[in-house]
């Protein structure tokens, strides 16, 4: 407990002075994080809403892929991201490895298949024939798209959430692309094992703490948009 | 009415799900300005065929023409898809304000906001539901959503529409508002429209044509007065109401007047058939009338035999009656004739149709 | 409609703020070593030190990826580091005999202690060499926590087992934890078990830990550290020149010094003791 209460004390004198390491490490934690949601979000919803309604062979099997990578673990994703971007591998040639890119890269292949698969469940809990509905009402095929993605919208902004809680909080892809790079490519999470390992809980606690309040604070948008959507 | 312009005019049409044939239509037309409705039990193809009809599910094969103009191309689907409008049984309204559903196909069309607004608002007085425009959607009664629904479709001003069972999910007092309203507004646009629905009343009610449709078919196709009295075979009889379905032997023809003999009794009406045929018949339960003593002689009536009532059931409108003239018959009497003929289970009456009143389905060995 | 202009807005506020604030892949190109060294050498907080000092002066940008030794060499022979900083020397001899490294050069030392619960349940308080006491811990049965991760660390630790004859793999009372130092050393405490660390890692953590030295001295337990740069001959894509530039800022003079002071005022001792130029002879190995 008392080591609680250290953390909690030394989170609030490293806030307090606006110590410029954990500043630095917080901002890039929201930058590759937010940076990977925007992409998954992009791709996510649009091959979502795709996979949602068209009609092909196969389409059973590649709704349950995506279910499926909905839970790759992190680390996993991280291992494969670290094999195509060595230097001497297949995307070597970019020489992002190491470098705050490659963990976005990593944090947007993990956070797509969310925002897919949330996507495909949220289009196809519309009622069966609202497609035909905004068809009989003269919408052209991208503006049926978009008037279903707008009717879906409460669902699909808890995939972003959904996308944005597993980016922000995953350490184990961060650290093999990225490196941990003092100043470079260090984030909250990545911080917090090293200073575990260092033995400066403290340190860590406050880090821990620091980023729960990043995650509460930008969920606590997220949810006060999505909600003053739903009656009162 | 229906005008003598066909409107829209289909040929062969046949639609397919999974490989099976779940529509096929020789041929079928919609005229200007007419109501026409589909009616038949579940699953008879009337939500299909309005589907294909708006070009909303591909056709196995089939000709469309809409005013002579055959369809089909991409293009011309579309821009012939924006000349129509379909109204579903659920209200499928979008999370937003009634005034916005409301717009919403203008929008689609892009429209000014100025135009949009104004045909908004002329729509929804049209609909007598000016004071619904900022409510939200999720906010609405059944009948509010429906008619919600139905402004939206007719804010376009399609030049027909398509309803598939609109009424179906709405209490009585709502479902009659909401069928007043369409059929004045029907008339006062001249808009086409096809019905689908299984209520013969409603049917009746709104439209000019009745097509019943049973098993993707369409088996008989007249107006509503012709469908519900001369339905072509037993099964249009037992869904227009046709209660007394009646199968007997020719005694004789002639003249255009047919005898028929069933369980001693002698029944005479217009028809074609030759002595010893079996004849299947049928007569409408309103169309029998209920005495306490004899008519004879003083009705016209050529039918008239004594019978025991076995049955009496109210259905709040009218009372059924069951009757047993050596035959089964029905009959229908309002709940103060009921009163008033002092009628009871077990009674002996008399009961009277007119020749004019039966309907010969067919005659033949 | 209004929400949704404002999440707008939003959105693409953020996003212009993150794409100013990315830094494109091309700015960290050319300019960039890769150092693979290991958990415990970053842990202990000396690199924290030196590198600031050698990009200053090299214009170098050092990406430190810290690992195990054993994972350092294998990024050096499939040329996905400039450089290595590892201290398992078998290892090392191996890497440069089948032509991976093209120097090898001496940097520091420091030493690896045996701790364990302060009860000291095996009693090898009184051994007189490392390999009694790991003898002492098998006869006693007594938990040992191993990293068993190819670290610098793990191998001492299995030449220790081998010198004193023991093979531990299979038995009850000896456990891998597949962990970096600190994790280990945290593991140990909580299990009341031995465990083999290296000094500098057991004194930054000491303070919560509650496990004692039992064991230290011995020349076995000496914990070498050595520079190696690589050969390009088989991976041209290897920044040989900022290799050396960074081998030579190791082993130079100023940075020597450096690293001999280095934790004095934090535990009152060196954690490392620099010996760069010396024989290995020297040092006893």
């Amino acid at each position: 407990m008392e080591l609680l209460a250290d953390g909690i004390a030394k989170a609030v004198a490293l806030l307090a002075s606006l110590d410029q390491e954990v500043l630095a490490i917080t901002l890039l934690s929201l930058k590759v994080s937010v940076t990977a949601t925007l992409i998954s979000l992009v791709l996510g919803i649009s091959s979502g809403t795709l996979l949602a309604l068209a009609d092909f062979p196969g389409k059973r099997l590649m709704v349950s892929i995506v279910n499926t990578g909905m839970g790759l673990p992190p680390v996993v994703v991280g291992l494969f991201v670290t094999i195509f971007l060595w230097r001497n591998g297949p995307f070597g040639f970019l020489e992002i490895l190491y470098t705050p890119t490659a963990m976005i890269i990593a944090q947007a292949v993990i956070a797509t298949p969310i925002v897919t698969g949330i996507t495909v469940a949220s289009i196809q809990n519309l009622p069966a024939n609202l497609r035909l509905q905004i068809l009989a009402l003269g919408a052209t095929r991208l503006q049926m798209v978009r008037i279903l993605i707008k009717e879906a919208r409460l669902p699909l902004l808890a995939g972003v959430m959904a996308g944005f809680g597993g980016v922000i909080s995953e350490v184990g892809a961060s650290i093999m692309v990225g490196g941990n790079i003092k100043g470079y490519t260090r984030v909250l999470t990545t911080a917090t094992v090293m200073e575990t390992s260092r033995g400066n809980f403290d340190i860590a606690i406050a880090l821990s703490i620091i980023l729960l309040l990043l995650s509460f604070a930008i969920n606590y948008v997220l949810t006060r948009i999505q909600q003053r959507e739903r009656p009162r | 009415m229906s005008g003598d312009a066909s409107f829209l005019d289909v040929q062969d049409l046949e639609v397919c799900r999974g490989g099976v044939r779940v529509l096929a239509i020789p041929s079928f037309t919609l005229h200007e300005n007419e109501v026409l409705s589909l009616i038949g039990p579940n699953g008879a193809g009337k939500s299909t065929l309005l589907l294909a009809l708006a070009r909303l599910i591909p056709a196995a094969t089939g000709t469309l023409r809409c005013q002579g103009e055959p369809i089909v191309s991409d293009r011309a689907t579309f821009a012939y898809r924006r000349r129509l409008a379909m109204v579903f049984q659920q209200p499928l309204l979008f999370d937003a304000t009634v005034f916005d559903n409301v717009a919403a196909g203008l929008k689609i069309r892009g429209l000014s906001r100025q135009e949009v607004r104004s045909r908004v608002m002329a729509t929804m007085e049209l609909f007598n539901m000016v004071n619904l425009a900022e409510r939200s959607a999720r906010k609405l009664s059944g009948g509010e959503a429906q008619r919600t629904s139905l402004a939206r479709a007719f804010a376009i001003r399609p030049e027909m529409i398509f309803l598939d069972e609109p009424f179906v999910a709405l209490d009585p007092p709502t479902r009659q508002a909401l069928m007043d309203d369409l059929d004045r507004i029907l008339t006062e646009t001249g808009t086409a429209a096809v019905l689908a629905t299984h209520d013969q009343l409603e049917a009746l009610r709104l439209s000019d044509r009745m097509v019943v449709m049973n098993q993707g078919e369409i088996v008989q196709s007249g107006t509503p007065v012709e469908v519900m009295n001369q339905p072509v075979d037993e099964f249009v009889a037992s869904f227009v109401g046709m209660e007394n379905v009646l199968t007997g032997t020719v005694l004789a023809a002639a003249a255009g007047l047919v005898t028929v003999a069933l369980a001693e009794r002698r029944i005479e009406f217009p028809g074609t058939a030759a002595a010893g045929e079996t004849a299947v018949f049928c007569i409408r339960p309103e169309h029998v009338t209920i005495d306490i003593f004899d008519p004879a002689g003083e009705t016209s009536a050529r039918n008239v035999f004594p019978a025991t009532i076995r049955k009496i059931i109210p259905t709040g409108v009218f009372q059924k009656i069951h009757l047993d003239c050596g035959f089964f018959l029905v009959a229908y009497l309002t709940n103060q004739s009921l009163g008033n003929l002092h009628l009871d289970e077990g009674k002996r009456v008399f009961v009277s149709f007119k020749a004019t009143a039966v309907h010969l389905i067919r005659a033949g060995k | 409609m209004k929400v949704w202009k404002q999440f707008s807005l939003l959105l693409a506020a953020v996003t212009a703020c993150i794409a100013f604030g990315l830094p494109t892949p091309a700015s960290a190109a050319p300019k960039s070593v890769i150092l693979a060294t290991t958990t415990s050498t970053q842990d202990s907080g000396l690199l924290d030190v030196l590198i600031p000092i050698f990009e200053k002066e090299s214009g170098y940008f050092v990406k430190t990826i810290a690992v195990g030794s054993g994972q350092a060499m294998a990024m050096g022979k499939k040329g996905e580091a400039d450089v290595l900083l590892v201290h398992s020397p078998d290892d090392e001899k191996k890497f440069m005999a089948e032509g991976f490294g093209v120097t090898r050069r001496l940097v520091m030392h420091n030493d690896f202690i045996i701790v364990g619960p302060a009860g000291d349940p095996a009693g090898i308080r009184s051994a007189k060499t490392s390999a009694d006491a790991m003898k002492m811990i098998a006869k006693a049965g007594s938990l040992f926590l191993s990293r068993g991760d190819n670290s610098g660390t793990h191998a001492k630790e299995k030449k220790l087992w081998k010198t004193a004859g023991i093979n531990p793999d299979g038995q009850k009372w000896y456990q891998q934890t597949g962990l970096g130092m600190g994790d280990t050393l945290n593991v140990a405490a909580e299990k009341k078990g031995y465990t083999l660390a290296d000094r500098g890692t057991y004194l930054a953590l000491r303070k919560n830990l509650g496990l004692a030295i039992l064991m230290e001295g011995d020349a076995k337990l000496l914990n070498v550290y050595h520079v190696i740069e690589l050969n390009t001959a088989k991976w041209p894509k290897i920044n040989a020149a900022g290799g050396k530039a960074f081998a030579d800022f190791m082993v130079s003079r100023k940075v020597q010094e450096i690293i001999g002071k280095f934790g004095v005022e934090k535990f009152g001792s060196p954690l490392f003791f620099p010996d760069a130029g010396k024989k290995p002879e020297a040092l006893g190995l």
